[in-house]
């Protein structure tokens, strides 16, 4: 009876976009005479902070403070229509739509900062603190709320802006196969440690080591904090949970937390990580989905580890205690 | 893309909800009261597989705090329709059961009542008359002749335009196979997984003065869910208003409509606020799960390392319902070569009905299975070539300009980069001619980066 | 059975119920009080999303009778937030991204703060310890037990996230 370590990798990819497209997601914006920036969606934010993502987004594409946006969303009359929160495309269509509003809104602001200025539009730029400028004189500025102002009382002009982003669904050949599915791909290299006691079958991961490869991050804590949520998750897929633990069987299915073990603080391995970045084509800043492929790709790496720990070939999850014994049963009676 | 002086995008500032988080003061549906509020409870199968006979509600209407029970002939449109919607048919899930119930914690009635406690009260007093029928819970079985059919067009599979199963051809996987070193067999089996959010799944519907109906809920998608409970309730999409957006953790089990059509519809018939939220019991015995899968591959190995043909057979095991698992099925199948380009792939992927919880869209969708699966194999694969995990990887990995067996051209591949990055994070020394590689130039000796 | 009356004192200020016997704190302080800032995750005791403290103590508020605070302190979120600024635990969840859906933050900072009060120099198995009755599924518990070291050890809240100070960027073309 030994405690037996072993590693294990997986590399893989994660599609952005609801599969074969056909989810566009719609964004608004409007200025305010105040100074805000509102962009209104009709998007779910599920924790994985779209609400601040969004923002940063709508910020970088108008050139203003961040703290001049602001995200408006959860309602169908006021909020344009979103597919909804899945298929990691929220921050890709969405931030899109956003870039896409922002354009025109943009357009207009030089356009009344100009006359306020008397500058041509094309010699104008943003200086991301909350004014407009002529490049090369920043002397000569404008801050936003006056402007908003000249353009609401002076020019009588609306300063908004609309936005869609829309992959058509170009359907699947249903004898080939033949599809476009996706927008583009992000991918993940993970490499688990793990350390199993071959006396009782429990498996501690000691470590998770990831490379993730995401386009750009908009937001770097927030990009950790869904690498090690989904790390948490991946590991709570590759030795806990099953709502079936004798699947096929339904018996002995568990109601509740007591029964269904999730990971808890004590259980948590050592992680590091390392984020590239690759723009993608077609996301906003070069964005490509993730937030589904970080609970993906530590199952399988975790589960490579525990055969490399015990010589094994299990090939399921949840590889549960009572599986590792099995498994090293039958690996003895082969031998 | 050239690189870019950002300003924001890039940048770790606090979340805009974070602080709302850590008062307490965030909103969710939950958190919402208003006067009047009844409770709704579900009548459920005790049983996985049954005929309905009758059901009698004389006792439950008795108990004090009882307001109404609905079945599915209060239902104007008793169907769910979320695949329809996204250009995928057959719906077959009625909204509350009509003759039959395919799985156990199947709904098939409503009650609303003043109380939460009398509506529990009312559904536990409620009788319901049933014929056990024998039930089927592997996907290989539900498949064979012999098998309890489960769906009204005599199969126990979703046919994808003619076919038992969603198809990837590509190539000539037998001129494949001939090809091949090495034949490398594997069957997985990924289990079914709950997703568990902290916040179970919960809409207020509440009728407003000028005739329209406010839903509150913690859907995933508003419009998605808006769209079917006006379809099911038969009313004109702008009667109905979605307001939420604040969601206490998700994961893909928020997105199945389940909640919303029946609640909208008892506030609809007692012009009264109705909340119907799942108890954390309901979670795990009654909402969708990660389906299951059952796959078996085939893979053609020729000795340098290269997959020559990729055979694979899948099953997904969708429960009860279709719910979105035949659109995981196409997802499933156009990734299950993984990053990896193959010339000869041949998959089918069949969508199976079993007599359990319907499994449904979970973080990964389809993908989660694929991934799994196709690491374990290149671990085996590895093992019984004698080669290192590493290298079979990036022998393998697909490149910008390769051809996805789907037949679309690889884009944004950047797979190469990510292992490299991650052998270089734990300090794993790649042979030379690996560390040269890139995932534009299958020639280049070394990498054009530009270091940021 | 009757209602009685109950008494006690809720975040510094006396108050009065009047509820069916076995009425959950839970309950009481959500539905009777509208201190909604104390959660439901599981109504069962089994993840900690719902706790509050009694006389100091953390206690699970889906399983605490309302009788059974009669005369006693109990202490919730709503307690803890000053009326200008945050609680150091609070601004150190903030600071450290230690939420996500917020789901579970309250329980968690509710169970942080009696360990403080307590054991004002928790090793971070102590830390660990303490919050192993309190689920999360969205942030893999990290930046919360690097939140409450901070608080633990009375450092400037604001420690750069792990993604920052192990920044690797490589851009191609």
């Amino acid at each position: 009876m030994a405690k037996m370590r072993g590693v294990g990798m997986s590399s893989v990819n994660y599609p952005t976009g609801m599969n074969l497209g056909g989810d566009p997601t719609q964004a608004l914006l409007h200025m305010t005479t105040t100074g805000s920036f509102v962009i209104t969606l009709a998007s779910s934010d599920l924790g994985q902070g779209l609400k601040t993502v969004l923002a940063q987004i709508g910020a970088e594409a108008l050139g203003v403070p961040f703290e001049n946006v602001i995200i408006d969303t959860g309602d169908t009359d006021t909020g344009p229509h979103c597919m909804g929160t899945f298929a990691s495309r929220t921050t890709h269509r969405a931030g899109n739509a956003i870039i896409m509003a922002a354009a025109e809104a943009k357009k207009t602001m030089l356009e009344v900062a100009a006359d306020e200025l008397e500058a041509s539009p094309d010699d104008l730029e943003t200086d991301g603190k909350g004014n407009i400028r002529v490049k090369g004189s920043p002397d000569r500025s404008i801050n936003l709320v006056p402007m908003a102002l000249a353009a609401h009382f002076k020019y009588g002009k609306t300063i908004g802006g609309r936005g869609i982003y829309f992959k058509p669904n170009t359907g699947v050949d249903p004898e080939t196969g033949k599809m476009d599915p996706d927008s583009t791909e992000a991918h993940a290299c993970v490499v688990a440690e793990v350390e199993v006691d071959t006396e009782t079958g429990v498996v501690e991961v000691l470590s998770i080591k990831s490379a993730y490869e995401i386009g750009r991050q908009v937001n770097p804590a927030l990009v950790e904090g869904q690498i090690r949520g989904g790390s948490v998750m991946g590991m709570g897929h590759a030795l806990y949970e099953s709502t079936n633990p004798y699947y096929p069987s339904p018996d002995h299915a568990p109601g509740g937390f007591f029964e269904y073990i999730l990971p808890g603080p004590a259980d948590i391995p050592e992680m590091e990580m390392v984020v590239l970045e690759y723009p993608s084509g077609n996301g906003p800043y070069g964005v490509k989905g993730f937030g589904e492929m970080t609970a993906n790709a530590p199952i399988p790496a975790i589960v490579n580890a525990i055969n490399n720990a015990l010589g094994t070939e299990i090939a399921e999850h949840p590889v549960t205690p009572e599986k590792i014994l099995r498994a090293l049963e039958a690996k003895a009676s082969r031998n | 893309m050239s690189e870019q002086n950002l300003d924001v995008v890039g940048q770790s500032v606090k979340r805009r909800d974070g602080i709302g988080h850590v008062t307490g003061k965030t909103v969710f549906v939950d958190d919402l009261r208003f006067p009047d509020m009844l409770y709704l409870k579900m009548v459920r199968s005790p049983y996985h597989h049954a005929r309905i006979k009758g059901i009698d509600f004389s006792a439950a209407e008795k108990v004090p705090g009882f307001v109404r029970a609905f079945t599915y002939k209060d239902v104007p449109k008793n169907i769910y329709t979320i695949l329809c919607l996204i250009g995928v048919g057959p719906d077959e899930e009625p909204v509350l059961a009509e003759q039959e119930v395919l799985y156990k914690g199947e709904q098939i009635a409503a009650i609303v009542a003043e109380t939460e406690e009398a509506a529990m009260e009312a559904v536990a007093k409620t009788r319901v008359d049933f014929e056990e029928l024998p039930a089927v819970f592997d996907v290989e079985e539900a498949l064979k002749p012999g098998a309890p059919i489960l769906k009204p067009w005599g199969t126990n599979y979703f046919v994808y335009e003619g076919h038992d199963c969603r198809r990837i051809r590509y190539g000539d996987i037998e001129a494949g196979f001939a090809q091949a070193d090495y034949i490398v067999e594997g069957r997985y089996q990924p289990g079914p997984v709950e997703h568990a959010p902290l916040e179970t799944t919960a809409c207020i519907a509440k009728p407003e003065a000028d005739g329209r109906i406010t839903v509150y809920t913690n859907t995933q998608a508003l419009y998605f869910t808006m769209d079917n409970t006006a379809l099911i309730l038969q009313v004109p999409f702008n009667k109905l208003h979605f307001v939420g957006g604040t969601v206490g953790g998700a994961f893909g089990g928020k997105v199945d409509v389940i909640v919303e059509p029946i609640a909208t519809l008892a506030a609809m018939r007692t012009g009264r606020p109705v909340k119907y939220q799942f108890t954390r019991e309901e979670e795990f015995h009654v909402s969708s799960t990660r389906t299951a899968w059952r796959i078996y591959f085939r893979d053609g190995v020729s000795k340098d390392g290269h997959i020559v043909a990729r055979q694979v057979t899948s099953y997904a095991d969708s429960g009860a319902y279709n719910r979105h698992t035949p659109y995981a099925v196409t997802k499933h199948a156009a990734n299950i070569s993984g990053p990896y380009t193959i010339p000869n792939v041949h998959v089918d992927v069949h969508c199976v009905y079993t007599n359990r919880q319907p499994s449904s869209a979970m973080r990964g969708f389809g993908v989660t299975s694929a991934s799994f699966s196709t690491e374990l194999q290149m671990d085996k694969i590895a093992r019984t070539i004698g080669m290192d995990p590493w290298e079979i990887r990036l022998i393998n990995a697909y490149r910008n300009g390769d051809i996805r067996p789907y037949q679309k051209v690889v884009e944004d591949a950047t797979l190469v980069e990510a292992i490299k990055g991650a052998a270089k994070l734990v300090g794993h020394e790649l042979p030379k001619w690996a560390q040269a590689m890139n995932s534009w130039d299958r020639g280049a000796a070394t990498p054009v980066t530009v270091e940021g | 059975m009757a209602s009685k009356i109950v008494t006690f004192v809720l975040n510094g200020r006396e108050t009065e119920v009047m509820v069916k016997p076995l009425t959950t704190m839970q309950v009481v302080l959500r539905d009777k009080l509208g201190y909604n800032a104390t959660k439901v995750g599981c109504k069962e005791g089994a993840c900690g999303t719902c706790t509050i403290l009694v006389d100091g103590e953390p206690m699970l508020s889906c399983l605490l009778p309302a009788e059974d605070v009669e005369g006693r302190q109990v202490t919730t979120l709503e307690g803890l937030t000053p009326v200008d600024g945050l609680h150091p635990l609070q601004q150190a969840f903030f600071d450290n991204y230690a939420t996500q859906c917020g789901y579970c933050t309250p329980g968690m900072i509710m169970v942080a703060k009696a360990l403080l009060d307590h054991n004002p120099s928790p090793t971070r198995e102590e830390i660990v310890d303490a919050l192993s009755g309190n689920l999360c599924r969205c942030t893999g518990y990290e930046p919360i037990i690097r939140a409450v070291e901070v608080v633990a050890e009375g450092q400037d809240s604001r420690r750069p996230a792990m993604a920052e100070r192990r920044r690797d960027k490589e851009i191609v073309r």
